[in-house]
Order: C-alpha cells, then structure tokens, then sequence
C-alpha cells in the first residue's frame, strides 16, 4: 500500500462512514462524493449524504493471488456492492467464499483494510457483511 | 484530414527477457521497423512511445527522450513524446502518431510501445498494473487485475450461462495460434482441462486465464497515403483510428458485462471506415483475461451480446474460421508488455494483410482490426486497417 497520511486522512469521513453526495437537481447519489455531477455537470446542485451502507452483491469473485499488501489475506472475497440509494461500491464480504451469492443482502462493517508496515498508519473503512444470519466466524474476520 | 498508412514494422521477442534491458528492446524494435521502412533517421519527424509504467517497472521515466536517445536520434533532435492509458498505451501512442501525420503537421512518424516487466517480483508488477484501476476505491479494498476481470466474468455467467470451459477455449485457441508466431512468449499447446486444472488467481479465473507478464517492443513507421505509395510497395493503410473513455472504477460503469469504451470507440471506427463488423477479416482483439476477449468481440459487434463464449468455443473465431481472432496468439499467449501491446497488434495486423504471417496467415486478408483497451475499460482504442 502506498497511501501515505494526507491521501488517507482526507477520505476518513468516506471510508469511516460511507460518506458521498446526493445531486439534488437530477436526484442521482454518488459514492465516493463528486465535485460534479455527470448527469448535470456544471448545472450540479450537489449535497452531502451519509448512506446507509446496506445493499445486494452485483457480482463477486474470491481472490487467491493479491498484491503484497492483501497476500496474508488471501483467500478473501471481493464483491460489487450495490448501495440501496443506487450506487454500486467496490469493497471485501466477510463471510465463507461458499456462502456469497449474486443477489444476498450486505450490510457495512468497521474493519482494518491495512497497515503501513509494522510502525506505520493503520488503514480502517467498510468492509461488508451478510446481513442475515451473522455467523460468529464472520464476527471474528 | 490526410489518409495514412504504415510502412514499416518491428516487434522484438516478446518473453521473460532478462537478458536485454528497455534500452536494448526499444532500440531493436524501432530499427527492425525502420529497415522495413527503408527510411533514415533524418526523414524521422516525429516519435511517440507507448509505455504504461518504466517508472514501477525500470525506475525510469522520460521514456520520450529515452527511446529517441536509444534510438541514435538524440542528435538530430527528433521531437519525442510518451504517451500513457495503461494497458492501451500502445494503441494510444499509434493514435497520437496518426493524428500527428492525418494533420499534416507530420509525414514520416514512428509510433513505438514497450514496457520491461520483469526486473521487479511479480508482486511488484501486479501492484504497479493495478494502478491501472481506482487505486483509492477498487484497490484500497484489495482489487486486483485479475479480480476485476472475475467480476465481470461471474456475472457473465450469470446472465448469459457461459461457462468456465468456453473461456478457456480462449486460452486454448491463442496458444494454439502462438504456436505459429516465432515472437510469442508461448509456443505451446494447452488443453481445456490444463486451464481448468491451473491454480486459482480470482475464481473464476485460473492462471490460465490470465495473459503473463513480458517484456517486449514494438514499433510501426507512418506516413501520409500519398507518400507511402511512392515509399512502399505494400503500405497498409489506416482506415480508422477510435479511441473512447468511461468510468475508471469497474463498479461505476452502465453495464458490468459490457464494455462500453470498446463499443463507442468500436462503431466509431467502423463508421469511419465505412464497414461492417462482418467485413473484417483478421482481429486482434485485448485479451487480457480469456473472458476480456469473450467480452470484446460481443462489444465489436462481431457476435451477439452473450454469444461470445458459445462462438469460441464453437471455434468461429480460430484460424481458418470465417473471423481468426488473435492470430498473434493474442496478449494470453503472444505476451503482454503493457506498453507494446497495442503496437503489437499494429504489427500483426499489418503482417497479416502484407500477406507475411507465415503459418498464420489468415487467406486473402484485406480488412483488419485492433482493439486496445486500458484498465478494466476506461479508455479503448480500436483501429482499422485495409490493403
């Protein structure tokens, strides 16, 4: 991970709470946040908004070769999200690579997504979990 | 607008080539094309070099000046520029090249690619390329390369009921057309079962769907049509150029299952050059992952949407099929240097339709195609080219 401290603090409140933009003139949401909308563009009336963070997985895939920063990880599943307000979000579902499926509810989870080595900043944001039936072996991932 | 044609090709070995460094491939791919040319140096107006990351890859940058440097032109100061849309910095570079010589600021252009992808660990190589995609939304979270192209491929499969076998068959064919190109990276036959069998990288993509890591150069010499027919006794003229962007992230496209880069760059080319889909006789098409090329020739328009996987696998798109598609034994097979790539397909094309693909040769070949895209499909290049 090469991400150094003002590249991550700026997105804390996006990675920390789902954070993004609502355009109240064409009524679409974004996340993360935009400067403009593409629907409006210069015409953007553009607000802040905090999703809820629950949604359906689009499509998913359990990766098994990462780069050196995910490697300890491995296997762990990588899904498209999409949000209940509408925008689709790349992030991890915790649970086993079995149970995921195109369709299943999702909700937003607090987790560690990396470290800067063993002295440096630690990187926390949203992971998702099942949002039925939370088992205890996801709690603990 | 001035019509333009390629006079001259060059392409390296494309492989694990320790033994030569950037410098010594980009020298040996632009001189192979300047003697096919039969130009000199000072005839040069203008160079442009395709390369995604010499800063990741080699710890060099100013690849420009670089190239012209190795290339013996630094004393004939030959403008120089570097061009980057990650993986379709080739084509991007072939593109900047035609504008530059259709414009008429230009005549004689060399339009290069290379990447040196194997100094570093593959796990070096694999954070550098992911740089390709959303690097604080898709990898922040732990995307790779191959785990986007998962993605698209799951839902694929979903929508359309491809299987797992029909994209191998795309590994399958492109070795087996690599077996009869002298610079593939691998010459060699696969089976389906190999594909299958291969360790996971992001189910449901084995290794063996996924294209390698190469070094490699290539380079073409353009030149107004008008002049190259006085230069050259087999131009190949540059029917179209398209190029087309969309999102960066994967998630945020209209469609996971489309492209829509290579279908706006696509209809763009064929308006301009005045044809249809069908007309094509030869494609390269960016098979990056066996499920890219899947995915291509449906945005092409050459075969339906979600009939991409039953046509390879039904064989249309093999050599001696009304459309061989990747000839070169495509990126899986022929190798991937990310920079050189879109030349690459520049070169095989040219080949083909000069009638000098050897074993490979597609017959009576007239109209071919490259399609080149960047990232997971926020930028695509597609080129047409005609005898």
């Amino acid at each position: 991970m090469t991400t150094q401290a003002p590249r991550f603090w700026r997105s804390i409140p996006q990675r920390y709470n789902l954070s993004g933009t609502h355009c109240k003139r064409c009524d679409e949401y974004f996340f993360p946040p935009r400067n403009l909308c593409p629907n409006c563009r210069r015409g953007s009336h553009l607000e802040e908004y905090t999703f809820k963070g629950t949604g359906s997985v689009v499509t998913f895939t359990t990766i098994y070769n990462a780069t050196e920063d995910f490697e300890k990880l491995t296997p762990y599943n990588l899904a498209i999200i999409q949000l209940d307000e509408g925008p689709k979000v790349t992030g991890q579902v915790v649970s086993s690579s079995k149970d995921i499926k195109i369709g299943m509810r999702v909700r937003p989870v607090f987790r560690i997504l990396g470290k800067e080595g063993d002295r440096g900043i630690i990187y926390y944001g949203t992971k998702f979990a099942p949002l039925m039936e939370p088992s205890c072996e996801d709690e603990k991932r | 607008m001035r019509s333009v044609s390629i006079i001259g090709v060059g392409c390296t070995k494309f492989g694990e080539r320790w033994d030569v460094s950037l410098r010594d491939m980009i020298a040996e791919a632009g001189v192979l094309a300047i003697d096919d040319a039969e130009i000199s140096g000072e005839q040069i107006d203008a160079l442009y070099v395709g390369n995604m990351s010499g800063g990741r890859f080699v710890e060099q940058e100013h690849i420009g000046a670089l190239i012209a440097d190795c290339a013996g032109l630094s004393r004939l100061h030959v403008p120089s520029t570097r061009v980057e849309a990650a993986c379709a910095s080739g084509g991007l570079a072939l593109r900047q090249g035609i504008l530059a010589v259709a414009s008429g600021y230009s005549d004689i252009v060399i339009a290069a690619g290379v990447e040196k992808m194997t100094d570093v660990s593959s796990g070096t190589a694999a954070d550098a390329l992911a740089a390709a995609a959303d690097r604080e939304w898709e990898c922040f979270f732990g995307a790779t390369f191959p785990a986007l192209y998962a993605m698209m491929a799951r839902l694929h499969m979903r929508r359309y009921g491809t299987t797992h076998d029909q994209m191998a068959a795309v590994a399958v064919k492109n070795h087996h057309h690599a077996c009869y190109n002298p610079i593939a990276q691998y010459q060699m036959e696969i089976s389906i079962e190999d594909v299958s069998r291969s360790p996971m990288v992001a189910d449901p993509l084995h290794i063996l769907d996924c294209s390698p890591i190469s070094d490699g150069a290539a380079a073409v010499v353009l030149a107004p049509t008008e002049m190259a027919k006085k230069l050259s006794e087999n131009p190949i003229k540059v029917a179209a150029s398209a190029q087309a962007s969309d999102t960066l992230a994967l998630h945020d496209r209209r469609d996971l299952t489309t492209l829509d880069a290579t279908v706006h760059a696509g209809r763009a080319a064929f308006t301009q050059a005045g044809i249809e889909p069908r007309m094509v006789d030869v494609a390269e098409v960016h098979d990056c992952f066996t499920i890219a090329e899947i995915l291509a020739i449906e945005d092409l328009g050459f075969v339906e949407k979600g009939q991409g996987g039953r046509a390879t696998e039904e064989g249309l798109t093999a050599l001696g099929s009304s459309l061989p598609v990747n000839t070169s034994g495509g990126l899986k097979a022929c190798g991937h240097p990310v920079g050189a790539t879109g030349i690459k397909q520049a070169y095989e094309i040219a080949l083909q339709l000069r009638g000098e693909a050897g074993r490979r040769q597609v017959d009576e070949a007239e109209v071919g195609l490259a399609h080149n895209v960047g990232g997971s499909g926020g930028t695509a290049l597609v080129h047409i080219f005609t005898r």
